[in-house]
């Protein structure tokens, strides 16, 4: 229901006229969200590459069971927020990170947080679809659980079904389990990532552009699949397709050159934003 | 375009580079295709040389040559086996203990060390394969060998005495020292050739084991080595085809007795070792024939390990995918 009103009226331009520069601070909307509702709760957050502060002082709180996109022009700071989120750069000698991070109200950058704790806990899916090239279609659904310890096969027979399932990729594969991961097309392969995301059991999937390389119907199926995955878990999702973002997302968070510029639910965003940064962008006057 | 129109002299030159394309692209594909087959041609030609300069050993011995350990120059008797037993079991041992060595410094060195250490690492590793034969060799003789004897062969012996590999008297240049020489020769080029490989593996690779929650060894393991398997093994072989050909260092250390004994402590011999070392007192003809046919043997010796290497690696590859299953 919300989707389809979103969706037709993204195109209207009519904002311009009516709403003036407003400064007036973001995410009002989301105020009436207690703690208990956020499965993720950012506060002050900027990273740095070397000298180079790409994400300056963002706070933002991600509502549990939901699909929150972000948007903005590339180069932005999209990516580097969402790989905040799950310890990503971590591996990445220059990178630093200040401020909080809270899932479900425990910091994962605190002294006693667990890297790979946390990301067992926040999956996340890739720009450009990676599955292990030398595992076959299932074992590659079976990775997360393994490492996690899961060793009995029929936990893992049934965990990958299931994930499989969830990421609407097993009647595609039911038959060929056993197959190189790279024989299934780009669109399957994407799909397989999350199914190999999913088989973790996160509690937040992060999603970098999970789409910008499929065709249409391709695309489709992942919305699709997204806009079911909410019922049980907390979705963000980088897209730099507006479109896509007004027909998936509960909310949306604009940046614009490493600063969050607006943050508010997505019908907000898209049809009366506060911001005037955030009306060109979504007018399609930039980016 | 419609909208473009060339002129005269431009669509003249355009053709002109077009056609010269047209002829560039098959030279070089016939080039390319040349020089392959000048390498077969080199390696048939040298077969044959090694094949004609033979021929009284292989008429006086027959195919006894290769299972024959007797080397007697004195009565013209000469058996090949105690040779192909010294260079197999020295490049066994050299790989055994490079190996390991090589693809964990190839790892460290990828995967592990601090950025700064990273090129000053390479550049020393790669400082020691610019390291001469025979300098390593001497090296071998007047520090390596009496420190082997003195410290690392009774620890061993001491520890693994009740198997025969470890048995017998001490003299320093043995089977294990050659081993040991032949593993040094061979770690650059395993660990250069590995690191270009581990290198090559895309990084989104380990991001998406680090993104299922691996820890540091198990992106190594999941992402990393499964990916590079392939290209790993492939670094192997071009380190056993070094450990068999490898002459000069090994002739030095490995006491050069064509015995074949158990005892990895006892002295051994190799063809290539062999060939070196008595080329020059080669003084009956059949002496002379025996020693080329050491060296036939040699090179096919190194052929087959390479194709069964080969053979191994691709089915290896292929089994792959479902084994794990
Ligand atoms: N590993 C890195 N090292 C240095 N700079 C980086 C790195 N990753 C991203 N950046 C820089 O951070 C900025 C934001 O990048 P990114 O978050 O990927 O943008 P987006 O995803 O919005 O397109 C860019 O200017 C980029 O050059
Ligand atoms: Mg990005």
């Amino acid at each position: 229901m919300t989707t389809a009103t979103i969706e037709k009226s993204v195109p209207r331009k009519r904002l311009a006229i009516n709403s003036p520069a407003i400064t007036a601070p973001a995410a009002s909307r989301l105020e009436a969200l207690t703690p208990s509702d956020w499965a993720l709760d950012v506060r002050d957050l900027s990273v740095y590459f070397g000298t180079n502060r790409v994400l300056k002082d963002v706070s933002l709180q991600v509502r549990n069971r939901s699909v929150t996109a972000i948007i903005g022009p590339s180069g932005c700071g999209k990516s580097t927020f969402l790989r905040a989120m799950n310890r990503m750069h971590d591996l990445v000698p220059e990178a630093r990170v200040t401020g909080a991070v809270r899932l479900f109200g425990s910091s994962i950058y605190g002294p006693e947080a667990d890297a790979v704790a946390v990301r067992r806990r926040v999956g996340m899916v890739f720009q450009k679809s990676n599955p292990f090239p030398t595992l076959s279609i299932v074992d590659n659904v079976k990775v997360g659980p393994r490492l996690g310890g899961v060793r009995q096969r029929s936990v893992l027979d049934e965990r990958a079904e299931r994930s499989l399932r969830l990421a609407a990729l097993w009647d595609e594969v039911k038959d060929r389990l056993n197959a190189p991961a790279v024989s299934l097309s780009g669109g399957q392969q994407q799909r397989l990532c999350i199914a190999r995301a999913l088989a973790v059991e996160p509690e937040v999937l992060l999603m970098d552009e999970p789409a910008s390389a499929l065709d249409p119907i391709a695309t489709a199926r992942i919305e699709e699949l997204i806009l079911n995955l909410k019922k049980d878990l907390t979705i963000v999702i980088v897209t730099h397709n507006l479109q896509q973002a007004a027909r998936i997302s509960d909310y949306t968070a604009f940046f614009y050159l490493g600063e969050l510029v607006e943050y508010d639910t997505t019908s907000k965003i898209f049809t009366g934003p506060a911001r005037q940064k955030t009306e060109d962008y979504v007018t399609g006057r930039f980016g | 375009m419609n909208g473009t129109i060339a002129l005269p002299g431009e669509s003249k030159a355009a053709a002109a580079r077009i056609g010269k394309w047209r002829l560039g692209d098959p030279l070089f594909k016939w080039l390319t295709l040349a020089m392959a087959l000048v390498v077969v041609a080199l390696i048939v030609i040298i077969g044959f040389v090694l094949f004609h300069w033979s021929a009284l050993a292989r008429h006086k011995f027959g195919w006894g040559f290769l299972v024959s350990s007797e080397w007697n120059p004195v009565e013209d008797r000469y058996g090949a086996l105690p040779f192909i037993y010294g260079t197999l079991v020295s490049s066994f041992l050299a790989l055994v203990i490079a190996v390991p060595l090589s693809l964990a410094t190839a790892l460290f060195l990828t995967e592990l060390a601090p950025r700064w250490l990273r090129q000053p690492l390479t550049v020393l590793i790669e400082l020691l394969a610019a390291v001469p034969s025979v300098i390593l060799g001497l090296w071998g003789i007047f520090v390596m060998v009496p420190w082997l004897r003195m410290h690392l062969f009774p620890a061993l012996r001491s520890a693994f005495g009740f198997l025969p590999l470890f048995k017998g008297p001490l003299y320093g240049v043995c089977m294990l020292a050659g081993g040991i020489i032949v593993a040094i020769m061979i770690l650059p080029i395993i660990t250069s050739v590995s690191r270009e490989i581990l290198r090559s593996v895309p990084n989104l690779q380990r991001e998406a084991a680090y993104a299922l929650g691996a820890t540091r060894w198990e992106a190594i393991r999941v992402a990393v080595l499964s990916h590079a398997r392939k290209g790993l093994f492939g670094a192997v072989i071009l380190g056993l085809g070094r450990a068999l050909g490898e002459t000069m260092a090994v002739t030095m250390v490995i006491g050069n007795r064509p015995e074949i004994a158990l005892s990895l402590f006892a002295p051994g011999y190799t063809m290539a070792s062999v060939i070196a070392n008595e080329f020059a007192e080669a003084t009956t003809d059949v002496y002379l024939h025996a020693l080329f046919e050491i060296g036939l043997v040699l090179l096919g010796v190194t052929l087959i390990v390479n194709a069964l290497a080969r053979i191994l690696m691709n089915a290896m590859a292929g089994a792959n995918v479902t084994r794990r299953a």
